[in-house]
This record gives structure tokens, C-alpha cells and sequence, in this order.
């Protein structure tokens, strides 16, 4: 009998279960949104909420174990001159990098997220990217964050692409799954609302917008579209799905404009790093350029804040 | 896919409020008394008497202004008809426009100054005003100060002749936007203006006045004068007035249009509306309740052709509704001056009356109400935004112009019942579809009767597109070319 069950949910929705998205309205509401105007003790709390939201990240083929070393240092630490202010939510690394990163956090309490499955292009057979995740998951990955085969997607092969994810969420265990769908490669915002649609049925976790090597990258209407996409599911089944827009964040307005987005679109609910994250490497330090400024009320130049 | 039955619902009463975000008022100056704008200066009145206009989101008085009597109503046509003759009428169609364009100019560099004010006195939210009103009012400029010498062109193998004087006659829902729709075409047929801006709201077109004395235009070809119902009766009664144009309530149009009767005067008369926004099935239902929550809550519903009534297919409605409530909550009433603000002060108390009393009927009449709660500023005029469900074509706040925040909703089962039910009304001002598909648009556009049609979009507007109404909700068209036509004899 549970075995009919999981039959039944093994089932792709098809892509006219997904509701039909409007370009010129999504695009208005966005700009809405944008037009919030975020002062004072309000902008001070959204900062420290971005802040505990990021996923700080590095994914580049010259990673070294000392740049994640440093990275984590940074994750932790974000600047000591800025008191009561948090850290980050995880640090994002290639799956190499998991065993460093996750010594050098140690106990802080912050996350290794590690991508997987043949990143950024997911071009690898199904095999391969569930080993990758298994390997990650093995080295303390806390969480996974997958790509859809988006040449599949395209193709229509969405049942396929469904199977992996299902897999994927398998092969990750007690890790969380976040599944990107990088929706800079799937042309429409129906298909994003598809897309969707299919990874949350299948199991994931977070579902995140972009891996940040292609362009564009995250932006709002897709963000929006994706939260409506939250929203939906947890209506008609309760499961509370996290949202992770990612590449292309990088000014601390532009992230409250996010979370004005979020709070309107989600509520309260979803308004910690539990449920949503921003994937970026330099957002960070414009968030803390700016809680420094409401501070002493001057901007101090960038080499007062540390890159890494 | 029917949600309605979920028990799972969001919470949007979050610990993150944002902070007040008021626009400043440091660079705004109101007089203490404003006169009448009449042969280019400001005169007082020959009546004597003057009038508070009102802040309705605090009820402080922000001016006195002048009252103008029949006296001084003669005094502005009499201005009007000899700039008329003298100058406006002779003049190159070129130059005519030149002025036009540097009307344009000035309200957009005095844009924020203009959007303030109209937060003040209007109570809508600053947001609007400053997006919507004041760019919009100096688009209206731009797009006439550009016929102006192009008449011929517009009417081909005709011959545009100006009419005269123009009186108009305008509302207080979007006072600066209706004075450029009014006085931008008047101006570029070659015709002279008085105009009466609302009762509750005439600073926005005494600072035009400013704009007009700045911008050089020849005495008397715009005349503004501020005052009650009793000055637009004395304009639209005056004998030397050759067309009247006016925006309000159905009612006050129907005095006129028996006032015009058997004179020569040309008219065109803008009503009331209780558009329809039809939401099929198929529609990308996000972006139509966002378009709903526009169509009904913008200008706190001060809108005559805003969307007072939902009809939506009975598969998604228990979806949209819930949904339309979800958005509700994120809504925010108050301070029309903060920028954050999405509903403002209701115009007036008596308006704020009015309104009340259609809550009060609905219910009475069996309706269920729905608002989110929200708690009303201590001061001033509000109405929080209001949903009615279990309603009927016959009931009163289906059938009639409310004219504030309140939206009643009813559903349909066929394409036919929707058309059937949205052209059930005595009024045809506007109407919304709401579909994927891009047949029924058009089939379902052609069978309404109303005279503005937005499909997945709701209250839009341009300069270049005619507006106007079917049956009560009004006689001519304004904007785009056909805005030409009512003030041009074509022979």
C-alpha cells in the first residue's frame, strides 16, 4: 500500500498544471516593490536579516584550500568593528573544498553547502552526479545544491528530469536539497513556474534561481514567480519549500528590495535563513558598508572592509 | 486546483514593519489665501467670500480660497473671449503649441512640488501622485502642444475651426491630471478656458495658474476659478460660453446636459462607471489579482472607471478571492504623504459618508464584507479596503457607483453570463478581461459594451488614447485624436 503511494507522487506534474504567469504584470509588481522605501530602524534589521541570510560563496576552478579557509574565517566573522551583527548562513563551496571548509567552521554553527551534480552545467549522466552528492554529503556537506538538466527540460523530457531530482533528494540523506533551475537558460517565467513546480514535487528543499555562471543570473520578476510557485505548493500541501535567488545580488538595496518581495509575497513565516538565502560573494560587504554608515553616517571607503 | 479549501495560510502581520518614510514638505509653498486666476492675475473675488480647502488625512485647513460668484464667473468669460479674439485665435498654430510645450516643461521641473500639494489636499497616496498624476498631467501637455499646428493633419480634406471659449468643469479625484486633460486640447484647437477645479481640492490648479503666469501665455486665455456647485452652474449657464466640459458624478451631468439642452453649446460629459474586470479560468491568476487589487484600490477607489466589480469563473474563485485577501493584508492605509503608503485618505467627509452608508447597505442587504482590520489613523477620513462577496446583480453596491475602496464579487459559469452580466448596468465606462487567451480577448472585448477595454492590464492611460463612456457614464471621447474633435468645429 505505501508502496502504490510512492508510486502515485513518482508521477511528473505536466506543465499545464502549472499556472499561466503574465511577463507585464509580474514585471509591474516587481517594480512595486522597488518603489518600497526602506529607512531607518527598518533598514537597520534588514540588513542584519540579509546578513544572516547569505550563502557566501566560491566557486571558481582557482579555489584554493586557503581561499576557503579565509572565506569561513570571513563567514564567521564578518567584521569586528560592526558588534551584535551575524554571520552568515553557509558558506557554498565545490565539493573538493567540503572537508576544508568544514573544519575551519567547526562549531560556529554556520553550513557548508556544497554544489553538486556536475556543476554549473549538470552535462554528466545521472550516475556520476549522484556519486558527486553522496562524496559531498560524505565529506559534511550540509547541503546540496544540485542543477536540473535544463538540455532535458527544454527537450520535454520532464519526467526524466523529475527522476533525477528524486534521486538527488535520495542520494543528499539528511542534507538538505536545494535544486537550481537555472532560469537565465529556460527563457520563459511559465517554464520557471514549471520548473518549479517539478522540483518542489520532487522533493526539493530550497529551489534556487541561478548557479551564477550564466546571465542573467537572479532578478526579481523571476524570484517573484518562483515565490508564488512557494506559496501555491504550501497551500495545497502545507510543506513549506525555501527560496534561494543567487549571482547578481550585490547591493544591499537591491537585497532589501528582495525581502521586501519576500514579506509581501510569504510572510512572515519565511523571513529567516531557514527559508531563504541569497547566494552571493560580494553582497556582504555593501550590507556591512551600509550598517557601518547608519552607524557613524558616512560611507568609509571599501579597503575598510575585508575581501575575500 | 481549487485552493479554497487549504488550511494553510501566511501570516503577513511580521515583526518587520517598515519604518515611516515621509515625503518632505520643506520645499512646498501654499499660500494662506488664494484669489482667482482671471485675465492672467489673481484677483479677488467680487463676491467677497472665500473657503477652506482641507488636508482630509489630518483635517487641517492648508488655504482659504476665493469663492467666484456669477460676477466674477462673467469677469473670466468676458477675460477669456477677448483673449479669444484678440490673441489666441490669431495666432500661429506654432506658436500656440510652443506655450503648450513650456506649460509641459514647467509642471515636470515643479513635478515634486505638484505631487505634494496633491497629497495634501486630495489625500491620495504620494506614490500615485508622483508616478501616476503629475507625469501623466505633463504627457497630457506634450501630446497636445504637438497637434497644435497639425490640425489638418488629423482630419484630413476637413477644415478645424477653434469653438471659442471652452468652460470646464472638473473632479476632485485627480484634480492637476483633469485640468491637463481638459485645458491641453482646448488650448491646442485654438480655444480659451475657464476652468473650476473641484470644491475639495483646488490647489493643484491654482499653482497651474503659477505655471501659466510663468509660462507667459496671453492674458485670459486660461482663466481658473475656484468655487461650489453654484460657480460651474453660472459657467456652464453662461451665455458666452461655446462648450462645456465636464468631469464628475452622473448626476451633476444629467443638470447640465438638461442646462445645454436647446442651446448651441457643445458638450462632453465624463460620469460615473461601475466597471467589470471579467477573470476567466485560464488567466495567469497572480497578475490578475494584483490587477484587481489596482483596478479597485487605486485613488482609494476615487476612480470613475475604476474595477467595482469581480466576476470570476466559478472554478478559480474560491483561489482568487482567498488570494485577493492575502493581498489585502499587505496593503497599507495611512499617511498619503509616506512613501510606503498604498491607500490614502478618503477626499472628503462627505464622501467618507457616502461611502459608509454603501458598507452599511451591503450588509443590510445581505452581502459579506471583508476587510483586514487595519486601524484607522485618530484623524481625517479613512476607509479600509473592502471586499463584498455573496452579492447579486441586484443588489445596490453592484448596481450603483460607490465611489471608494470597495470591491463586490460575484461569480459566473459561461463566457455569455460574464458579457450578460457586465453590460447589466446602466453605465459602460470601463471594463477588464483577464484570459491566456488571445481569441477571447477579443471576442469577449467586442461584445462589452464600455467605452475603455483593458485586457490582463487595468487602469491604464496615455495621452494618445481616447477615453470616454457608453450610456450613463458619459457623451464624447477625450485624449488621442478624438479629444481633438470636442473642441473643433469640423466643417
Amino acid at each position: 500500500m505505501a508502496q502504490m503511494a510512492k508510486t502515485v507522487v513518482m508521477i511528473a506534474p505536466k506543465p499545464d498544471q502549472a499556472p499561466r504567469v503574465d511577463q507585464v504584470g509580474v514585471d509591474e509588481r516587481v517594480a512595486r516593490f522597488r518603489s518600497r522605501s526602506i529607512k531607518k530602524a527598518s533598514k537597520v534589521e534588514a540588513l542584519n536579516l540579509v546578513l544572516s541570510q547569505i550563502d557566501l560563496t566560491t566557486l571558481e576552478g582557482q579555489d584554493t584550500p586557503g581561499k576557503v579557509r579565509q572565506l569561513c574565517q570571513k563567514a564567521m566573522r564578518l567584521h569586528d568593528s560592526l558588534p551584535d551583527i551575524p554571520h552568515v548562513a553557509a558558506v557554498c563551496v565545490y565539493p573538493m573544498m567540503v572537508a576544508e571548509a568544514k573544519k575551519a567552521l567547526g562549531a560556529s554553527g554556520i553550513k557548508v553547502a556544497s554544489v553538486a551534480t556536475s556543476f554549473p552545467s549538470g552535462m554528466a549522466p545521472s550516475e556520476v552526479k549522484l556519486e558527486e552528492i553522496k562524496l559531498a554529503v560524505g565529506l559534511g556537506a550540509d547541503e546540496i545544491d544540485m542543477v536540473i538538466s535544463r538540455g532535458k527540460f527544454l527537450e520535454g523530457k520532464y519526467q526524466e528530469v523529475f527522476d533525477e531530482i528524486v534521486a538527488c533528494k535520495e542520494a543528499c540523506g539528511d542534507a538538505h536539497l536545494k535544486v537550481i533551475l537555472e532560469t537565465g537558460e529556460l527563457g520563459t517565467l511559465d517554464r520557471v513556474r514549471y520548473a518549479s513546480l517539478l522540483a518542489m514535487q520532487a522533493g526539493a528543499d530550497f529551489i534556487k534561481t541561478s548557479t551564477g555562471k550564466i546571465q542573467p543570473a537572479a532578478t526579481m520578476p523571476v524570484t517573484l514567480v518562483m515565490l508564488q510557485a512557494i506559496r501555491d505548493y504550501y497551500y495545497d500541501t502545507g510543506r513549506m519549500v525555501g527560496m534561494k535567488p543567487a549571482g547578481g545580488i550585490s547591493k544591499a538595496k537591491l537585497a532589501i528590495h528582495y525581502l521586501v518581495m519576500l514579506r509581501e509575497t510569504l510572510g512572515e513565516a519565511w523571513m529567516s535563513p531557514d527559508w531563504f538565502r541569497f547566494g552571493a560573494s560580494s553582497l556582504a560587504n555593501d550590507v556591512l558598508m551600509q550598517l557601518q554608515k547608519q552607524q557613524t553616517g558616512i560611507y568609509q571607503s571599501e579597503d575598510y572592509f575585508s575581501k575575500d | 486546483m481549487n485552493k479554497a479549501a487549504a488550511p494553510h495560510t501566511l501570516n503577513f502581520d511580521t515583526g518587520w514593519a517598515y519604518s515611516p518614510a515621509p515625503e518632505s514638505t520643506d520645499h512646498v509653498h501654499i499660500e494662506d489665501q488664494y484669489k482667482l486666476f482671471i485675465g492672467g492675475k489673481f484677483v479677488a473675488p467680487k463676491s467677497g467670500k472665500y473657503f477652506d480647502t482641507i488636508n482630509p488625512a489630518n483635517e487641517k485647513v492648508l488655504a482659504r480660497v476665493a469663492q467666484a460668484g456669477a460676477a466674477d464667473v462673467d469677469r473670466a468669460v468676458t477675460a477669456a473671449r477677448d483673449a479669444y479674439d484678440t490673441d489666441w485665435s490669431k495666432m500661429k498654430p506654432a506658436e500656440r503649441g510652443k506655450y503648450i510645450y513650456r506649460i509641459a516643461r514647467i509642471i515636470q521641473e515643479r513635478a515634486r512640488e505638484f505631487a505634494v500639494i496633491e497629497s495634501m489636499d486630495g489625500g491620495k497616496p504620494i506614490r500615485e501622485a508622483r508616478d501616476v498624476d503629475i507625469p501623466l498631467a505633463a504627457a497630457h501637455f506634450f501630446y497636445y502642444a504637438g497637434w497644435a499646428d497639425k490640425l489638418d493633419y488629423a482630419f484630413p480634406c476637413r477644415t478645424p475651426q477653434s469653438l471659442g471659449v471652452a468652460g470646464q468643469i472638473i473632479p476632485w479625484n485627480f484634480p492637476l491630471l483633469m485640468a491637463a486633460w481638459k485645458i491641453a486640447p482646448a488650448l491646442a484647437c485654438g480655444n480659451t478656458v475657464v476652468l473650476k477645479p473641484a470644491e475639495t481640492t483646488p490647489l493643484t490648479a491654482l499653482k497651474l495658474a503659477e505655471v501659466i503666469e510663468a509660462a507667459d501665455l496671453p492674458p485670459g486665455v486660461v482663466n481658473i476659478l475656484t468655487g461650489d456647485g453654484s460657480t460651474g452652474a453660472a459657467i456652464v449657464n453662461h451665455e458666452d460660453v461655446n462648450k462645456i466640459a465636464f468631469t464628475g458624478s452622473t448626476n451633476v451631468g444629467r443638470i447640465i446636459q438638461r442646462a445645454l439642452a436647446g442651446t448651441d453649446k457643445r458638450y462632453t460629459l465624463e460620469l460615473g462607471g461601475k466597471a467589470a474586470n471579467i477573470i476567466f479560468a485560464d488567466a495567469a491568476i497572480d497578475q490578475a489579482v494584483e490587477g484587481v487589487v489596482n483596478a479597485i484600490f487605486f485613488n482609494q477607489g476615487h476612480v470613475c472607471c475604476a474595477g467595482s466589480r469581480l466576476l470570476v469563473q466559478e472554478s478559480v474563485a474560491d483561489e482568487v478571492i482567498a488570494k485577493l485577501k492575502e493581498r489585502m493584508q499587505t496593503l497599507i492605509v495611512g499617511d498619503p504623504l509616506d512613501k510606503n503608503t498604498d491607500i490614502g485618505a478618503i477626499n472628503s467627509a462627505e464622501q467618507l459618508e457616502r461611502i459608509n452608508a454603501y458598507l452599511d447597505l451591503g450588509l443590510e442587504e445581505g452581502a459579506e464584507m471583508f476587510q483586514c482590520g487595519g486601524k484607522n489613523p485618530d484623524k481625517g477620513y479613512w476607509c479600509q479596503p473592502t471586499l463584498f462577496t455573496n452579492v447579486a446583480q441586484s443588489h445596490r453596491i453592484v448596481r450603483e457607483e460607490i465611489f471608494g475602496p470597495v470591491l463586490a464579487i460575484q461569480t459566473f459559469r459561461t463566457l455569455d453570463e460574464a458579457v450578460a452580466k457586465a453590460n447589466n448596468t446602466q453605465y459602460g465606462l470601463s471594463g477588464g478581461i483577464w484570459t491566456d487567451k488571445g481569441a477571447k480577448i477579443f471576442s469577449v472585448g467586442a461584445k462589452m459594451r464600455a467605452g475603455v477595454i483593458w485586457a490582463n492590464t487595468f487602469n491604464k492611460f496615455d495621452p494618445t488614447s481616447p477615453f470616454g463612456g457608453y450610456k450613463e457614464s458619459g457623451v464624447g471621447r477625450e485624449g488621442g485624436m478624438h479629444g481633438l474633435s470636442a473642441y473643433l468645429d469640423l466643417h
